[in-house]
């Protein structure tokens, strides 16, 4: 073997090979989307073109960072029943408060990163189950969003309508968009050193702990890049929708958990994928509706038909999976 | 006896209670510069208890602790890490869902910056080289798809990597539990090695010819007390179960199967390893206990598990007659229902013969745990306490009693005697002889050559094949290993 082969070995010794079950893990939130893209492209090849994705897409940006929110909390072997309350909140703040005082906004919006971060200092310390303390949480936040704005209404503030009508060439935005989170939660979570700590207090807290890595620290941490993701999920929301409604944000908390299922994430052990919850939620955001139409299903029966989809798109996941397992 | 080195450690009068159950009763313990002890007794002794006082993990209710002649303020185990202070504790402390890699940075904390994955994982590696060469493991595989063998080989190699705090004292809590005789036989090796360096050792073991062959100095524990403290080679095999306070070591080798032939009884299990070509299956009659030898990972808990579900449903590569049990190894992983009391993780194997109408009798369930409590000795007051509050090796004697108080004719055992003492595990062998003879059938994957001499016949698996088909006389460690590494070599 020559002198540079061996460097090569070492290198993917030290680095990572090819490992064929890990990769195909990896692969399946993949190849779920690109059934549900393969059924739209037969019922409906225009839809697959720059404006149909813009148009399909469009609410799978506020989809994809409230699944990005679950996802933080679940690598931590917790999980957050308010993040639909929470977008909600959030939104209505916006529409608000953001736009005629801005700064008041903004704090608001600290102040509810904050929350988070203090609810998770708060489940660690008391040893508390973090479903309670969120479902409680859900009805904060839904009755501080109906306290801020009792019918339907509000605004965008101006920024951000353009932020999210942004339109790139070549690119549809919503894909743009969902690569940048993504990446960016691929990075924090992934590949800092930290994110190693956050991943491992949810796989064997007492590892860590026994290390001499602070877990109150480790909790707060995750709970407060829920807090950022859900903001900005709350922000994006609005920025598409231009008004907002208390009970606007009501169906993201079932649907980011399932985004993080579907992208081959776990609710135990800190198993988590990033790429994989941001593909989920596009998967579910296509499934969803724009799937539907195309399949002439009437309105009325698209919520049911939604659950359907989830269930085989899920059940598929696992079926898979255990296939690759007993290989 | 003396030690003239400098003392590093040095523990006077720790006191432990866990409600009302006196942990340790007041040990002195103290271990010098570059010296290797060795700490032997029962499951339930204390050792574990007074380690992790040691590693900062647990505080004393009483005594002292000094390190280096000072004692040390808030003792945790963040302290203990920066005065050099490594434990290798019995239930693997590893993350299963991070990288090799990864697991090691946890360990580090100086372990950032742009290139600290790439870092993390040569620190590792050169460390797995060091001390098990061959050991095929890459920092990038995920933890949770390591054999446990391999956990225990990153999980030891870790405790030995160092970046910015010195490594002075390090523990080794039964390590050899899970590793085969070839990979056990490095790791001693290179502690030796170590010791030559100027690094001290705490080295428990239930195997007490690794305790005597490779540690200066032996103390024993019994009923939290040390009870013994002497120069290892003033110590034979005898004397240490004497100190240990265990029934004389009786007549091991004697075998009850003499004079049996093979294929009188009726045929209990048949099964093909899932990689073996050519001829080769593994057989087992009423009666029998079947040995499963080889290095660890070969292929030895594959082939129970398949027996395990052909007993369920039909399947091709093996046939069952009759029901079966299994005695977990990885106990976390697949042994003990963490939140349930010791008397339920003992009764779930036989719950329709502890019902009542629909419902099941706590009363026959108690019955069933208090009679195999006081058979195999589960050190417990109570037997609705919950199983997490005995130590490893009393879990492991609770998940032998679930499989042995249960109806199965079968028994499947996935090396079930990790930290288990010396005097269980011949009670074990003489109740698991009691049974067969009452004609129950045990399959006994074991990395341990003592084990397989109980066994009536051997197979020894490679690559997850069987390559050897042994009778009991022919069972001799080398002939197991040289089965064993045959054509690998």
């Amino acid at each position: 073997m020559s002198a540079s082969g061996v460097a090569a070995k070492e290198v993917s010794r030290v680095l990572g090979r090819g490992s064929t079950p890990r990769l195909l893990r990896a692969l399946l939130p993949a190849l779920s989307l690109a059934l549900v893209l393969l059924a739209i492209s037969y019922l409906n090849p225009r839809a697959i073109s720059y404006f149909g994705f813009t148009l399909m897409l469009n609410l799978a940006v506020p989809i994809a960072l409230a699944t990005i929110a679950q996802m933080f909390v679940i690598a931590g072997n917790d999980l957050d029943l308010s993040i639909g309350a929470f977008v909600g909140f959030v939104g209505c703040v916006t529409a608000t408060w953001l736009r005629e005082t801005p700064l008041l906004g903004t704090l608001v919006l600290l102040g509810c990163i904050a929350t988070y971060a203090g609810l998770g200092a708060l489940i660690y310390l008391r040893n508390l189950p973090s479903i309670v303390v969120t479902l409680g949480m859900s009805f904060v936040w839904q009755g501080l969003a109906i306290l801020l704005l009792p019918k339907p209404g509000g605004k965008a503030p101006g920024w951000l309508l353009a932020t999210m009508s942004f339109k790139p060439p070549l690119i549809p935005f919503p894909i743009l968009a969902a690569a940048v989170i993504a990446a960016l939660a691929y990075v924090g979570l992934m590949r800092t050193s930290y994110g190693a700590i956050l991943r491992g207090s949810g796989g064997n807290a007492v590892a860590i702990g026994r290390a001499g890595w602070s877990l109150l620290k480790a909790k707060m941490v995750l709970f407060a890049c829920t807090g950022v993701f859900g903001v900005l999920s709350g922000l994006a929301l609005i920025g598409i929708t231009t008004s907002a409604d208390a009970n606007i944000g009501n169906g993201y908390t079932l649907l980011s958990i399932a985004g993080v299922i579907l992208g081959g994430g776990e609710f135990v052990g800190g198993r988590v994928s990033p790429i994989g919850a941001v593909i989920g939620a596009l998967t579910l955001a296509l499934a969803a509706s724009p799937l539907l139409t195309f399949m002439h299903i009437p309105p009325d029966w698209q919520v049911a038909a939604n659950g359907a989809t989830l269930i085989v798109v899920l059940a598929a996941r696992v079926l898979i999976s255990r296939k690759e397992a007993e290989r | 006896m003396t030690v003239t080195s400098p003392k590093l450690v040095k523990l006077d009068g720790i006191e432990k209670h866990f409600g009302a159950v006196r942990a340790l009763g007041g040990v002195d313990l103290a271990v010098g510069q570059g010296e290797c002890l060795g700490l032997v007794g029962h499951n339930g002794a204390g050792k574990s208890t007074l380690m992790h006082v040691l590693a900062g993990t647990a505080s004393a209710d009483r005594g002292s602790l000094t390190i280096l002649g000072e004692a040390p303020a808030g003792y945790s185990p963040g302290i203990a890490k920066k005065l050099g202070v490594r434990c290798v504790f019995q239930e693997l402390s590893l993350c299963p869902n991070l990288t090799v890699a990864e697991n090691t940075r946890v360990f580090h904390p100086s372990l950032t910056g742009f290139n600290w994955r790439a870092k993390a994982g040569r620190l590792i590696l050169e460390k797995l080289d060091a001390i098990f060469p061959g050991h095929g493991i890459s920092a990038s595989d995920l933890v949770q798809d390591l054999a446990i063998g391999r956990r225990q080989m990153v999980e030891v190699a870790r405790a030995f990597t160092a970046t910015d705090e010195p490594v002075r004292l390090i523990i080794l809590d039964e390590p050899t539990s899970s590793l085969d005789a070839h990979t056990a036989r490095q790791l001693l090796g290179f502690m030796r090695r170590a010791v030559a360096d100027g690094i001290s050792f705490i080295f428990i073991s239930h195997l007490l010819g690794e305790v005597l062959e490779h540690c200066d100095r032996i103390v024993v524990m019994r009923d939290g007390r040390t009870v013994a403290d002497a120069d290892a080679t003033t110590f034979d095999r005898d004397r240490l179960v004497a100190a240990m306070g265990d029934v004389e070591v009786h007549a091991r080798e004697t075998r009850a199967n003499k004079g049996r032939a093979r294929g009188q009884s009726p045929l209990r299990v048949r099964a093909r390893p899932r990689r073996q070509s050519g001829i080769g299956e593994l057989v087992a009659h009423e009666g029998e206990i079947i040995g499963l030898a080889g290095l660890a990972g070969h292929g030895q808990t594959e082939l129970l598990l398949a027996i395990f579900s052909a007993a369920m449903r039909a399947d091709a590569r093996a046939e069952v007659t009759a029901s079966v049990a299994l005695v977990a190894g990885d106990r976390q992983a697949d042994g003990v229902f963490p939140l349930w009391s010791i008397a339920e993780n003992i009764g779930v194997r036989s719950l329709p013969s502890l019902r009542q109408g629909l419902l099941i009798s706590p009363r026959r369930e108690d019955a069933l745990a208090n009679l195999w409590r006081d058979k195999i000795r589960i050190r417990t007051p109570d037997v609705h306490h919950n199983i997490l509050s005995l130590s490893g090796g009393n879990q492991q004697k609770a998940l032998f009693a679930r499989a042995l108080g249960s109806d199965a004719r079968i028994v499947l055992m996935d090396d079930p005697m990790r930290g288990v003492d010396v005097g269980t595990k011949l009670e074990v062998y003489d109740l698991i002889r009691e049974e067969a003879d009452a004609g129950r059938t045990f399959l006994w994957y074991t990395t341990e050559t003592d084990e397989l001499k109980q066994c009536d016949h051997v197979y020894v698996f490679r690559n997850g094949a069987i390559v050897a088909d042994l009778t009991s006389d022919e069972v001799t460690e080398q002939k197991v290993i040289q089965s064993s590494f045959a054509e690998a070599s």
